[in-house]
């Protein structure tokens, strides 16, 4: 019998940590900071609206690029948002999360051999993405000094003849790292002079802390070669729904809806009507659970501070990103080691790339209890590791 | 403290506490982000003025065993010259069974709150104590069988957590 896989899908490598998730998984008495999602329910009016739209029978297709309704809302809020103006109809694409986004949207701009600017520590899929859609991943390896901020200095040392695309994964998961204005204006004029051009994974842009977030789309001369992904899952806690959108230019998101419509036909109807209403009326509901989560990452950095455990001040997303390296040990020992002794699951931060070795993921998408009773084991555990009395 | 500042800080003080009265002063001025000196000074000040006008625990009587009946008393009645609703609504406030008092607009007057051990209680207080004051009209009492949600917590047992341990 033939091998019934392709060579490609072999060679991309399975997560490095595949087993470290599959052994926290399992234990269930383990308190966990190891989730990439709201611990807030979907605000009641949005389930509410989905519930309707149930029995209502609204359980047909909806036109593939989505809800007419739904991508009007879309771009209102996010000319609200990051003050750039798109068409509904044909710069407007619903998808199912914002990870199809970033799927179709790297196979709609990759020809073979082209390279993709991917800065890690970061999100896990867009290096397989990347390389399903024949793409080159180009790795740049963000600095802790830098406090995992892009430099333009790093763009230009990684840049050659084939680069195309710069993948901007701000607010960053999984170092909570921002790019402020100031920040993403030397890279805007890089991708121009460069003839680049960007993926700009917003997933978090709800959630920056003392700032407001600011798009590279927003920036002079960026609106035709950005394709902003955002989408419901963090911002309005609505994971499960599954429901993701992306803006760009015409030419792209054409391309963008055509394959979207072969492999998917259309998101989720049950989540779009449900969305309509969260673009509408739950701005309040979002800058609440905004509020518990800046007040959880107080506390957090106040904790680490107490403990001395070393952890740049970050102002997105919901997770901090504290180095062990003074423990001499990989983030995955480190990590394994604090499952079994403490029962406290942190993801690694080599998950999200080489250059988060060193590093732990701390999600605080979890009630302050819980983040109280966890900070104490991993005090307690550091203690321990340190030779410190308990 | 700027006015502004000032406004901002008690604000986000309030809204914190009235669901964590017993945080702790260290522990509030973390999470907001401020110095421990300026909460506890607007937090004594609001005391002063009364802004904050107690702190108090939200218990459900129902799991303890203990016989507790709540009413909801529709009261109509006829406002006196000069003093509207106050007093009368001040004689029916002293009674220390009544927990709250509220003026309401639409089809009656007052909204009053009562705690009582038994409905026998309660009946009597309306037929022996509200009724007969000159002024009250017509009373209407409505029992409190099940209270699903209070002061904005929810009285029903919560689900359990159905996330996953650790994902990316």
């Amino acid at each position: 019998m033939r091998n019934p896989l392709s060579k490609k899908i072999i060679d991309i490598q399975p997560s490095g940590i595949r087993k470290f998730f599959d052994v926290a998984n399992e234990m269930k008495d383990a308190i966990s900071l190891g989730v990439g999602e709201p611990d807030f329910d979907t605000p009641w009016r949005i389930r509410e609206e989905g519930i309707f739209s149930l029995e209502r029978g609204r359980t047909f297709y909806t036109s593939n690029a989505g809800l007419q309704e739904l991508r009007n809302e879309i771009c209102k809020y996010l000319k609200r948002k990051i003050g750039v103006s798109y068409d509904p109809k044909k710069e407007t694409l619903v998808t199912v999360g914002g990870s199809e986004a970033i799927d179709v949207g790297l196979r709609c701009m990759l020809d073979p051999g082209d390279e993709v600017l991917l800065p890690q520590p970061s999100y896990v899929s867009y290096l397989p993405c990347t390389v399903m859609a024949d793409g080159v991943p180009v790795v740049i390896p963000l600095k802790s000094e830098n406090e995992f901020k892009l430099t333009v200095e790093e763009l230009e040392e990684y840049t050659t003849p084939k680069t195309k695309v710069l993948i901007m994964p701000f607010p960053n998961n999984p170092t909570g790292s921002i790019m402020t204005r100031e920040d993403l204006e030397p890279i805007a004029e890089f991708v121009k002079e460069h003839d680049l051009y960007v993926l700009s994974d917003e997933i978090y842009s709800e959630l920056t802390y003392g700032t407001e977030h600011v798009s590279i789309a927003s920036l002079p001369g960026m609106r035709e070669r950005t394709i902003v992904i955002n989408g419901f899952s963090k911002g309005f806690a609505m994971t499960g729904w599954r429901l993701g959108y992306c803006c760009g230019p015409e030419n792209i998101i054409e391309q963008m809806i055509k394959l979207h419509q072969f492999a998917i036909m259309c998101a989720p109807t049950t989540s779009q009507y449900a969305a309509v209403e969260g673009l509408r009326s739950c701005e309040a509901e979002v800058q609440e659970m905004r509020k518990s989560y800046d007040q959880r990452r107080r506390f957090l950095m106040n904790e680490f501070k107490r403990m001395g455990l070393e952890c740049f001040e970050p102002y997105g997303a919901f997770y901090v990103f504290p180095s062990i390296r003074e423990f001499g040990m990989t983030s995955e020992e480190f990590a394994t080691r604090l499952l079994e002794e403490e029962k406290v699951a942190v993801v690694p931060g080599s998950a999200f790339g080489e250059c988060g070795e060193g590093f732990l993921r701390i999600s605080y998408a979890y009630s302050l209890d819980e983040l109280k009773e966890a900070l104490g084991r991993v005090d307690r555990f550091i203690r321990r590791l340190r030779g410190q009395e308990l | 403290m700027m006015n502004e500042k000032k406004e901002a800080l008690r604000l986000e003080i309030l809204k914190y506490i009235e669901k964590h009265s017993r945080v702790e002063l260290g522990e509030l001025a973390v999470l907001l982000g401020v110095e421990e000196t300026d909460v506890a000074n607007e937090m004594a000040e609001m005391e002063k003025e009364k802004i904050i006008c107690g702190y108090h625990t939200l218990i459900d009587w129902e799991k303890t065993g203990v016989e507790m009946v709540t009413a909801l008393i529709e009261v109509r009645v006829t406002p006196q010259r000069d003093r509207g609703f106050d007093r009368i609504a001040e004689r029916i406030y002293n009674y220390p069974e009544v927990s709250a008092v509220y003026l309401i607009s639409g089809s009656y007057d007052l909204l009053v709150t009562l705690e009582g051990r038994t409905l026998m209680e309660v009946s009597r207080f309306v037929s022996e104590k509200l009724s007969p004051i000159d002024e009250v009209l017509s009373t209407a009492t409505h029992f409190i069988l099940k209270k699903y949600k209070d002061h904005g917590t929810v009285m029903v047992p919560k689900k359990e957590s159905e996330r996953m341990l650790v994902m990316p």
